[in-house]
């Protein structure tokens, strides 16, 4: 048996296949094709019933045999994939008739593609591009099964759209809304979203160091600071559009407010980060208020207020999106959600919470690149 | 010796008292101490008997509570402020965002020299303490001998007269030490510096000083003051002299005179 390799995947993917089998009907137009073997009905999976069955067995007991690591990963990524996707494409036109063995299969072939990326995890390549893609591949795979129960279950078992569309109808609305989104986007992040994040965490980081330097804002100040960063900031959403109007303005003063405080409280706290012993040594170089603070404190402050730059990256995009329900012109990311949900266009709003998604990514991004490359000395980055 | 030349220290009934929550702390009380030109001194004692403290208040981290003291005749405040003394700590103290050239260039920008002085001056101190080739290295990316020899580096390039070195070698194992030791000592010579020094080592003060300063704690106070008779050229071996021993053991009576060996 040295050839044998069993895995509780695969082992449970061929019981899987075989209670499917014994069930029989994938559908109910199959079931009803069964019953009246006279009748000619029009069923899914045709063709491809064997053809699916076929390939997750087999991927199945090829990956319990002894094979290097890399064959059986691809074995077993290619048996997933093209079973979920004869599964998925085989159930257009019939949405909402699967039956148990549907789901059985489904289940088969995520525990094929659970193997795939727990081998893929197990790998410890050398070459630093197989590492870097190794790090890109298992999550894609991670997120694209996501994407893949979402799709076969909504579609299979004909879940209402307007409680939840499938992502290849959102797919397919984003590509529909191209200049709409577009406009949104424009409006909601590099207006209110850029220019508020900027002016905000700016301000907190300039109200830091004044309260730094000078004693009484210190004392007054921070204590105020560290009480409003907890209050539920967007409440000021409607007070703001009534003072600056419905432009982005207004919603660029909502992001303000809450990416104030977050870099002040950082960034005071950070400017105590440096040691004793590094602030005696700058005293007995006689460094002055302003090149202690630029060549000691700062530097050292640097993971705080990237911590706070990361932080309001998230809550910029958050305040803008909120504060646009409270009013606001014909355009804007808030603006659309909220009367497309009025409107029921359920696939329109997922499709306005993707490119927020993807948007807010990116902005994280940039900002923890940022981060890298300037405190490329921390411990938690240098790692050690 | 202290009476030909002039004095670079100078204290007199000098005493610092801390004020704690558990009451007052007396750190240092009635401290009488001239150090001339071109001396190695060390301040030894246990833990609490002040030595550090009166570094410190030398170096004016620390104001004392009552008495005198001068360094180069003026107050220490202005002293630091003329740049009159470099520092080494218990701890590198490097900054982790400096390559060891740019930590070495700290001080140096800090008083606004010319980039060409600054180059000069970096490769001068780092040829002194044999770190030549590590200039655009990080000091995350040294041993712990290398970052201590870095940050003296960074406390020459100041080329003030003084060097105050406080427990410098305390953290590193004994083959570093007596290696740094060595080359401290061929540094004081080829320099000429007044060298403040505070240990807890008995060889490490014996083979380096001229003077060394015996203190005990509670309150902490200076109990003895040894004249070396050891020659200004030291080999590592002549710590096995009877020399070498007779002023140990004279240096492990004064501690045990103040009481630094009973609970």
């Amino acid at each position: 048996m040295t050839w044998l390799k069993p895995s509780w995947q695969a082992v449970l993917v061929v019981l899987l296949c075989l209670i499917a089998f014994a069930l029989g009907a994938m559908s109910k137009p199959e079931a009803a094709a069964l019953a009246q073997p006279e009748a000619s009905f029009d069923y899914p999976y045709l063709v491809t019933k064997g053809l699916m069955f076929g390939l997750l067995v087999i991927a199945a007991l090829v990956s319990m045999t002894k094979l290097p690591t890399i064959v059986e990963a691809l074995v077993l990524f290619v048996g997933a994939h093209l079973a979920a996707w004869l599964l998925i494409t085989g159930i257009n036109g019939f949405e909402g008739t699967a039956l148990a063995p549907y789901f059985l299969l489904l289940a088969a072939a995520w525990l094929l593609g659970w193997r795939c990326v727990a081998v893929l995890s197990s790998l410890r390549p050398v070459a630093n591009w197989a590492r870097t893609a190794l790090r890109l591949i298992i999550p894609a795979i991670f997120g694209a099964w996501i994407l893949i129960l979402w799709e076969a279950i909504t579609r299979g078992a004909g879940i209402p759209f307007i409680l939840l569309p499938p992502p290849s109808a959102i797919g397919v609305r984003i590509a529909n809304s191209l200049p709409i989104l577009g406009a949104d986007v424009q409006q909601t992040i590099f207006k209110a979203v850029i220019f508020g994040y900027v002016v905000g965490s700016g301000a907190g980081f300039l109200a830091a160091i004044a309260a730094d330097r000078v004693l009484f804002l210190r004392r007054g100040l921070l204590p105020i600071g560290n009480m409003v960063s907890a209050l539920p900031i967007i409440g000021v959403a409607p007070i703001m559009v009534m003072w600056f109007g419905f432009g982005w303005e207004s919603k660029a003063a909502v992001v303000i407010i809450m990416t104030f405080f977050p870099m002040l409280v950082n960034t005071v706290a950070g400017l105590t980060a440096s040691s004793h012993m590094e602030r005696d040594l700058m005293r007995t170089y006689a460094s002055g208020y302003w090149q202690t603070l630029f060549k000691l404190r700062l530097p050292a402050a640097a993971p705080f207020i990237f911590n706070a730059l990361k932080i309001n990256s998230t809550l910029a995009l958050i305040g803008a999106i909120v504060a646009e329900f409270f009013g606001t012109p014909v355009v804007g990311m808030g603006f659309r959600i909220s009367t497309e949900v009025g409107r029921m266009n359920i696939d329109m709003v997922w499709a306005e919470i993707a490119v927020a998604a993807l948007a807010g990514s990116v902005f994280y991004g940039v900002v923890a690149l940022f981060e890298r490359a300037v405190t490329f000395w921390h411990p938690s980055v240098r790692g050690g | 010796m202290t009476g030909t030349s002039p004095a670079v220290v100078s204290a007199s009934k000098l005493g610092l008292t801390f004020q704690t929550n558990d009451g007052p702390v007396q750190a240092l009380t009635d401290v009488d101490l001239t150090i001339g030109k071109g001396e190695f001194i060390s301040f030894i004692g246990p833990s609490g008997c002040g030595k550090t403290t009166l570094l410190r208040v030398i170096a004016d981290l620390e104001k004392p509570t009552s008495g005198m003291i001068s360094v180069n005749g003026m107050s220490p405040e202005e002293a630091r402020e003329k740049r009159a003394y470099g520092y080494v700590f218990q701890a590198a103290a490097l900054f982790p965002w400096r390559t060891i050239e740019r930590n070495v260039a700290l001080p140096l920008e800090i008083i606004g020299l010319s980039k060409a002085e600054q180059a000069e001056r970096i490769k001068r101190t780092l040829e002194l303490v044999n770190l030549s080739g590590f200039e655009k290295k990080y000091p995350w990316q040294l041993s712990g001998g290398m970052q201590q020899r870095a940050s003296i580096a960074r406390a020459l390039a100041f080329d003030a007269d003084l060097l105050l070195m406080d427990e410098p070698f305390g953290a590193l194992d004994e083959i570093v030490r007596d290696h740094l030791n060595k080359q401290l000592l061929e540094l004081w010579d080829s320099t000429n510096k007044t060298i403040c020094f505070v240990t807890h080592s008995i060889p490490e003060a014996v083979y380096l000083s001229t003077r060394i300063v015996v203190m005990s704690p509670r309150p902490g106070r200076v109990t003895d003051v040894i004249e070396s008779t050891l020659p200004r050229k030291r080999p590592l071996h002549i710590r096995e002299t009877p020399e070498f021993l007779a002023i140990a053991a004279r240096v492990r009576d004064g501690l045990r005179a103040g009481h630094s060996y009973e609970d």
